[in-house]
């Protein structure tokens, strides 16, 4: 169960330290780090990544949502040409979905030109794939869960009864 | 002209942390941990459930007592919540803040020369309520010993067998302490032997991190000589919407409504529709909440016990109520943190009987001014030590 509230820590912020985790949870400091550990070696934690608004970098950072479509045949099957796809590095996230299209794949890259490339040349030559439509995101306003933007001041008294 | 103040006015002090407001102007790096706020916004569900309203044109006067369709989610809320029967039509008022009802209770019910016994430390605004109405105020000392439970030797200690009226807060500001069900019986007996009216103000019941909150209005024979106060402004992060209620007897609540309606004719209405959808939807965004605040209380608690403070485990609302290291005043210890380390913290003596020697912590803080906080408070410890 200390996993549970672990797991819940470090998805709120994967940066607060294991003492501190301890204290929050009423958990001894090593059991928090053997609950980590767990999560980790489990593979129920795969990785941890900062939450980024690239508004706020001088650098472009192009990202596109892309819906693909797909035609299975005996031989192929949707993990198939998950596995395919994901192994690009261009690809930062994909997803079987319900509804119109099929997979919901994210493309990041550092230009316009280079994401069409990517997907004009790696992803809709793929022979299963039937149709390609790409969104290219123009402002992102939540990300994991977190609000971007400037953050609203503390306007509350520093005291109050 | 120079305006000849009552001796109602006269006799009720200024507020005690006036002074540190000057002292907190001084420093642009105060962390405060002095605020009986939410930090959290209202739930984004009712706050545009408010806009909708505004955006339609809602901004009449309600019915004295509060929308109808308000008034029956809250009865709803209070018997699923707290097992609390109480009527839409006849027992339940919505107030301006439950700091609004509780201003109508003393008015309703003290006569010059009525003794209220209030339990301490507690909220500051009981006492000028009470001498506002004409009162007397007899404060009930609870201990540390006791984890600032409300006992029955407290009460027969300060004599309050002789008063008219008991004023309960719990789970309590400023110490954080809650009133299990098992401690509340005997105070249930003592108010019904001494036929004392019970005020009890429960506005942090959601915030309890043990067990379930009980309200003293649940015991035999005292639902009839309790009002309950509660609302929206902790719980749901609503307080500058201003919008409480009080639950009672028919009769208590009409004669409350009789002030209400000459004096705040309806609470507001914005508010009204706001509290309507937090009650509708927004449970999920309580518990969030709470279990945020839980998280810190623990961190919090944690941090006193190794910066080396004594601190009895607060286990209700959103405040801690560590002691004083020798060699200082509550009030001393609080102004020297502020000035030296940025930290603003509320002394316990401002609360009243027992308060003395002890800090209010506010946790309703993000963690990472919690944490900083801390930090100073344990620079300045170690300065002095």
């Amino acid at each position: 169960m200390s996993e549970r509230e672990v797991l819940e820590l470090l998805r709120e912020n994967a940066r607060y330290s294991t003492a501190d985790i301890a204290r929050m949870t009423d958990l001894e400091e090593d059991e928090v780090e053997a609950a980590i550990e767990e999560l980790e070696a489990t593979g129920v934690v795969c990785g941890y990544q900062a939450v980024v608004d690239w508004d706020k970098l001088e650098d472009e950072r192009v990202r596109a949502e892309v819906e693909l479509n797909v035609r299975l045949d005996r031989e192929t099957g949707y993990d198939d040409i998950s596995q395919r796809l994901a192994r690009f590095p261009q690809v930062k996230a994909l997803r079987l979905v319900s509804g119109d299209y099929d997979f919901d794949m994210e493309v990041e890259g550092d230009s316009i030109r280079e994401v069409s490339q990517f997907i004009s040349e790696k992803v809709a030559p793929v022979p299963e794939i039937t149709q390609t439509v790409t969104h290219y995101v123009m402002t992102s306003y939540k990300e994991n869960g977190i609000e971007l933007g400037d953050g609203e001041d503390d306007e509350r008294l520093s005291f109050s009864p | 002209m120079t305006f000849e103040l009552s001796d109602r006015v006269q006799t009720v002090p200024p507020s005690g942390i006036r002074r540190f407001f000057e002292i907190a102007e001084e420093r642009d790096d105060v962390i405060s941990l002095g605020v009986g706020e939410p930090d959290f916004a209202t739930p984004w569900a009712a706050r545009d459930a408010a806009i909708t309203s505004l955006e339609q044109g809602k901004t009449s006067y309600t019915a004295n007592r509060g929308r109808r369709d308000l008034r029956e989610a809250i009865a709803d809320y209070v018997a699923d919540r707290f097992d609390l029967g109480y009527d839409p039509d006849e027992e339940i008022i919505v107030t301006a803040g439950a700091s609004e009802a509780v201003d109508l209770a003393f008015r309703a019910f003290v006569d010059p020369g009525d003794t209220v016994a209030i339990a301490q430390p507690s909220y500051i605004s009981y006492e000028p309520g009470v001498i506002f109405a004409g009162g007397e105020v007899l404060p009930v000392s609870t201990d540390e010993e006791d984890d600032f439970r409300l006992t029955v030797e407290g009460l027969e200690e300060a004599g309050a067998d002789e008063a008219d009226m008991l004023v309960l807060c719990y789970p309590n500001n400023p110490t954080g302490a809650i009133m299990p069900a098992e401690d509340l019986e005997p105070i249930a007996e003592f108010a019904r032997e001494h036929d004392l009216m019970v005020l009890s103000d429960e506005i942090y019941a959601e915030l309890t991190y043990d067990g379930e909150h009980t309200s003293i209005a649940t015991f035999e024979g005292m639902r009839e000589r309790t009002i309950v106060f509660n609302g929206f402004s902790k719980a749901h992060a609503m307080t500058g919407l201003r919008l409480g209620y009080a639950l009672g007897p028919a009769d208590a609540i009409a004669a409350m409504n009789k002030i209400h309606q000459y004096t705040m004719l309806s609470a507001p209405t914005t508010a009204q529709y706001a509290a309507l959808e937090a009650l509708d939807s927004c449970e999920s965004d309580v518990r969030e909440m709470v279990s945020q605040y839980d998280r810190r209380r623990q961190f919090v608690l944690s941090r006193f016990r190794e910066i080396g403070m004594d601190v009895f485990e607060a286990k209700g609302a959103f405040y801690c109520f560590p002691e004083v290291p020798e060699g200082f005043t509550a009030e001393e210890f609080a102004e020297e943190v502020l000035r030296e380390q940025g930290v603003a913290v509320v002394p316990g003596d401002v609360f009243g009987a027992g308060g003395d020697g002890h800090l209010r912590i506010s946790y309703a803080t993000g963690l990472e001014d919690l944490r900083e906080a801390l930090a100073r408070i344990e620079a300045f410890v170690d300065d002095h030590a």
